[in-house]
């Protein structure tokens, strides 16, 4: 288990520094500066603030200095939002962004996996279609139609949540279901297909030959390894929701990450593309691992590590 | 010989795209306490589905069991809902199915597998249920069952699934175990040892079995009594000795020629040539007469009589009619 702990462990760091790397660069190669369109700085200023924040050095010696930083978890100051560090930013935004995205995570997992269990046991059913045409639906109507949608039907036609905010539960509600249709709808026809597969394996006619109930049957024998299949597409989730929640924040004026990131790119703030990106890819990467770790609990054929083979 | 199951006149058919598949058409025979039954006969027969029936898990739909009676202990399990029939599964008839590789559940440790079992049909503790496993491991020839119990299938070989899905059918003690071709994905050496280990359990436990199977070799190990299936029917059951040695039936004679015998050097393998009927529109008379060679023309328009040629020994072919012998003893 260590050793696998430890290989894992470097590998991660090499994936995070090959993205801070493309990402520096790439970042860098799009024309454009922090300090383009403002036109009332005149040139000596522009000068100026260039060398304070190292914008003159080659850029390589940026890259060194950043990666510098970068292992002391400094993400250097913003060039906005003077004053400010990305750490300070982050400090404030990411709570915001991370129960947003929690939050969906959970409801998506949850109504998901209810949702493809149900069509499943009901295959062909009335309760299957409808499972279905929700889950058709879900995954081709955008996050931000859908919250379009809602703001609309729930919150201005009948006014039972409110529009925008983040300021508590109720408000949460809109934003929550509008990121987390379109997960949920993948993980039921995903939780479907792969129950429907496991109800016909030879091991459900062994639990049935030995006088299970049919309660028994579905939650012990075939819900664990359905999920499999599921588990293994929860990085990639994640990874949408994450994505998901700069847009539905924008749409719901949400305080969190999503407008500090949308409006770094516009002006070019460098520090702060990169230290978001940074941060939420270190979050994916360890969100990929522990889907493995998960996977490797879950199913005991795959083996992560030896085990204390007596 | 006390009779611990008995089949009636079993007709089970499935309704497909196709059309209506009449899978079994009639089947009866009795299983005798302590007594190893095996239905033999080629793919597609309706040995399993004869078997499922007796389980009651033919799935409905597409399946149908038509009419007929399953008398175990005076009940009759046709008569049977659901949560009567759980009751019987597991705990007085058990099942075991074809490949012990898909058999067990991968993600469940095989002690919680054996165990689930004889805790859902006793009012038992855990800690009792676990010695009840390991005791059956202990019977199918499992060694370090401590540790064992613990593993998961794919730590285990073919054979070993084999025995611990054994261990799994056996661990409530029921009356009949019904094994579905046990040993048809088994290399030939662990056939062997798996078929000692039917006769050393029924010994020990003295359970009835009902033996699945189209080969006529396991057959020759360990039945007592043989069935022979043709088309979803029932065409000759006898002992062993007589189905071997006396059989009647073309088809059973077609099918013991179609076997590889060790004994006599040189035999000829001779396959039956043709292939089954379709089940969809069975043939009115004798379902082998295409492949017949003795067919006569009453043969495909009237389906034989049951003709009993010993006390156990009964065939449903026109050869063997009263009527038919009757015949060419009068022409002598
Ligand atoms: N679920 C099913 N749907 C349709 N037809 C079936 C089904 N199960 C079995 N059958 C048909 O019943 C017949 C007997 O099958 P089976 O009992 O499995 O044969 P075998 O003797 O090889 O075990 C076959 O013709 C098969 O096509
Ligand atoms: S009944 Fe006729 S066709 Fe059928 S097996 Fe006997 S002789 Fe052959
Ligand atoms: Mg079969």
């Amino acid at each position: 288990m260590k050793s696998y702990l430890i290989k894992r462990l470097i590998a991660m760091i090499i994936t995070l520094w090959l993205i801070i790397t493309g990402t520096f660069f790439l970042m860098h190669s799009v024309p454009g500066s922090p300090f383009n369109e403002e036109r009332t700085t005149n040139e000596a200023i522009q000068k100026n603030l260039e060398a304070y924040y190292q914008l003159d050095k080659p850029l390589f010696v940026q890259y060194v200095n950043y990666l510098k930083s970068l292992v002391q978890f400094d993400l250097g100051p913003s060039i906005k939002k003077s004053s400010q560090t990305v750490n300070d930013l982050l400090g404030r935004g990411f709570p915001v962004s991370f129960e947003l995205g929690l939050y969906t995570l959970i409801l998506a997992i949850i109504s998901g996996i209810t949702l493809g269990v149900l069509a499943a046991l009901r295959h062909n059913g009335i309760i299957d279609y409808l499972a279905m045409t929700i889950a058709v639906l879900g995954i081709s109507i955008p996050n931000f139609v859908m919250a379009t949608l809602l703001i609309q039907q729930l919150a201005v036609n009948i006014p039972i949540f409110p529009v925008a905010t983040w300021a508590s539960p109720k408000h949460m509600v809109l934003p929550i279901l509008a990121l987390a249709t379109g997960p949920m709808a993948i993980i039921a026809r995903l939780t479907r297909t792969s129950m429907l597969e496991v109800l016909t394996q030879d091991y459900i006619k062994t639990a049935k030959a030995k006088g299970l109930s049919p309660v028994k049957i579905v939650f012990k024998h075939a819900l664990r390894n359905a999920l499999l299949p599921v588990v293994t597409v929860l990085g990639s989730l994640a990874a949408s929701i994450l994505t998901g929640t700069f847009v539905i924040e924008k749409i719901f004026a949400i305080p969190g990450m999503g407008k500090y990131f949308v409006d770094s790119i516009n002006n070019r703030d460098y520090p702060v593309i990169m230290g978001t990106t940074v941060f939420y890819s270190a979050i994916l990467i360890v969100m990929l691992f522990l889907v493995d770790l998960a996977y490797g609990l879950l199913d005991p054929r795959i083996k992560l590590h030896k085990k204390e083979a007596k | 010989m006390e009779k611990i199951l008995q089949v009636k006149d079993l007709h089970v058919s499935f309704t497909t795209y196709g059309g209506v598949v009449q899978a079994v058409r009639g089947v009866s025979f009795d299983l005798h306490r302590g007594e190893t039954l095996a239905i033999v006969g080629e793919s597609g027969c309706g040995k399993s589905v004869t078997s499922q029936s007796i389980m009651r898990l033919i799935p409905e739909p597409p399946g149908k069991i038509k009419s007929g009676q399953i008398f175990l202990k005076g009940m009759d399990l046709i008569q049977l809902k659901e949560p009567e029939l759980r009751k019987i599964r597991g705990a007085n008839i058990s099942m075991i199915f074809q490949d012990p590789m898909t058999a067990l559940n991968p993600t469940i440790t095989i002690g919680e597998q054996i165990m689930e079992g004889i805790l859902q049909h006793k009012n038992i503790s855990r800690e009792q249920a676990k010695k009840a496993a390991l005791e059956m491991l202990h019977l199918v020839g499992i060694s370090n069952p401590e540790i064992r119990l613990k593993q998961y299938p794919h730590q285990f070989s073919g054979g070993m699934r084999q025995r611990i899905v054994i261990a799994m059918a056996l661990v409530c003690q029921p009356d009949v175990l019904i094994a579905d071709e046990p040993t048809t994905a088994l290399d030939v050496t662990i056939q062997a040892q798996i078929l000692e280990l039917f006769r050393d359990i029924q010994k020990k436990t003295g359970v009835s079995i009902i033996l699945i199977t189209h080969d006529l070799g396991v057959v020759a190990q360990v039945a007592d009594r043989i069935a022979v299936m043709y088309a979803g029917r029932i065409v000759e059951i006898g002992t062993r000795r007589e189905i071997f040695y006396q059989p009647q039936h073309p088809y059973t004679k077609g099918l013991l020629q179609s076997v590889p015998r060790l004994d006599v050097e040189g035999a000829e393998l001779v396959p039956i040539p043709g292939t089954p009927p379709d089940l969809f529109s069975p043939p009115k008379g004798c379902a082998f007469a295409a492949r017949c060679p003795y067919a006569m023309e009453v043969c495909e328009k009237v389906y034989p009589f049951e003709t009993s040629l010993s006390h156990h020994h009964y065939v449903n072919c026109w050869l063997q009619d009263v009527r038919a012998k009757a015949l060419v003893s009068s022409n002598h």
